[in-house]
């Protein structure tokens, strides 16, 4: 048993079986706090921890899972070309939008965990937490956060989008797709997008287009506000 | 289908190739997929080549970030020490970026949808 466990088998096991079942449990219940990414990451983490299986263990499989990622962000160029007239009308607001996005997440984001008491590693790990993970973690290193706790804190942001995000978007009226789907992956990148994308193609192509340009904008901002304020 | 996976892993392969040369700050994935999309407006390659491979991938798009958020559990203790900072900031955050983001592309008039 113990040696079967430490095949990729069991991770890819466990990582299909518990999604296939959050998803059936998302789609009987339509109850949005069940958002089946979220409900399969909070599972399966409970699973290995009453089980004692190691994450080194899961992760032989979960990695071969996690690999289908990069071809599948390449993918995301797929609806934005099919809907690329729509996108180009509002350049012009997808971009400022983007810059605004970011600067208020590294703001927000900072500014809130400062004033609450954080030390100063967590304040700047939390600074990329709205940005897509491989840029994230190259933020999150220039300006001395905890890595993992960056890497951490991205897959919170985005269940928390994904979770809530269109719901919330609506409420305090953003209507037009193409702003809730900006505001969906600028905030709260790939996660984010793959809820939006099954309900609204327009926001699902535009929030895939937020996931490049706000890690883009984040990326050149940090050092910028930190070479402006003298921050190191 | 095939051909549709060749041309996507190859996107990314090339993405990463220049990520690596030229020292970008940003994934090879996303520089895949803006090569993509500049293949796909010079007419390089046909949307109907990489269609069935791409919709699929993205129909489990959410199935991907699974294990991700599972290393999440290694960093519990992270978490913990310092929960308030950490927890409140990020979910304060995520809604002003939101807010920000939605407004600022909503009031910026025009046509659109």
């Amino acid at each position: 048993m113990t040696e079967l466990v430490s095949t990729p088998l069991f991770g890819v096991v466990l990582t299909l079986f518990v999604f296939w079942l959050a998803e059936k449990l998302y789609r009987r219940s339509g109850f949005i706090l069940l958002n089946p990414v979220f409900i399969a990451i909070c599972s399966t983490i409970l699973i290995l921890k009453f089980s004692r299986i190691s994450y080194a263990d899961y992760a032989r499989g979960g990695d071969l899972i996690l690999f289908l990622l990069g071809p599948s962000v390449v993918a995301l160029a797929l609806p934005l070309w099919q809907r690329r007239k729509q996108v180009l009308q509002r350049k012009l607001p997808i971009l400022v939008g983007i810059c605004a996005g970011a600067l208020a997440s590294i703001a927000s984001a900072a500014g809130t965990a400062w004033l609450l008491g954080g030390s100063s590693q967590v304040v700047r790990s939390l600074v990329p937490k709205s940005v897509t993970t491989p840029i994230a973690i190259g933020i999150s290193e220039q300006i001395g956060g905890i890595v993992p706790l960056t890497a951490a804190l991205v897959v919170m942001t985005g269940c928390l989008g994904a979770i809530c995000g269109p719901e919330f978007c609506r409420l305090i009226g953003i209507r037009k797709s193409t702003s809730l789907g900006l505001a969906i992956g600028t905030a709260s990148h790939g996660i984010g997008t793959a809820r939006i994308l099954e309900e609204d193609r327009l926001a699902g192509a535009v929030s895939g287009l937020a996931i490049g340009l706000n890690g883009l904008a984040t990326a050149m901002m940090v050092p910028l506000l930190w070479l402006l304020f003298g921050w190191n | 289908m095939l051909q549709g996976l060749v041309l996507l892993f190859g996107f990314q392969f090339t993405g990463e190739l220049l990520v690596r040369f030229l020292g970008l700050p940003v994934p090879g994935n996303v520089i895949g997929m803006a090569l993509l999309l500049l293949s796909l407006s010079l007419g390089l390659v046909r949307e109907e080549s990489i269609t069935e491979a791409g919709e699929l991938l993205l129909k489990y798009l959410a199935l991907f970030f699974v294990p991700a958020g599972v290393g999440v559990m290694l960093y519990f203790d992270l978490i913990a020490r310092e929960w308030l900072p950490i927890v409140v900031g990020t979910v304060i955050s995520t809604f002003v970026v939101m807010a920000v983001t939605g407004w600022a592309e909503q009031l910026l008039g025009g046509e659109g949808d």
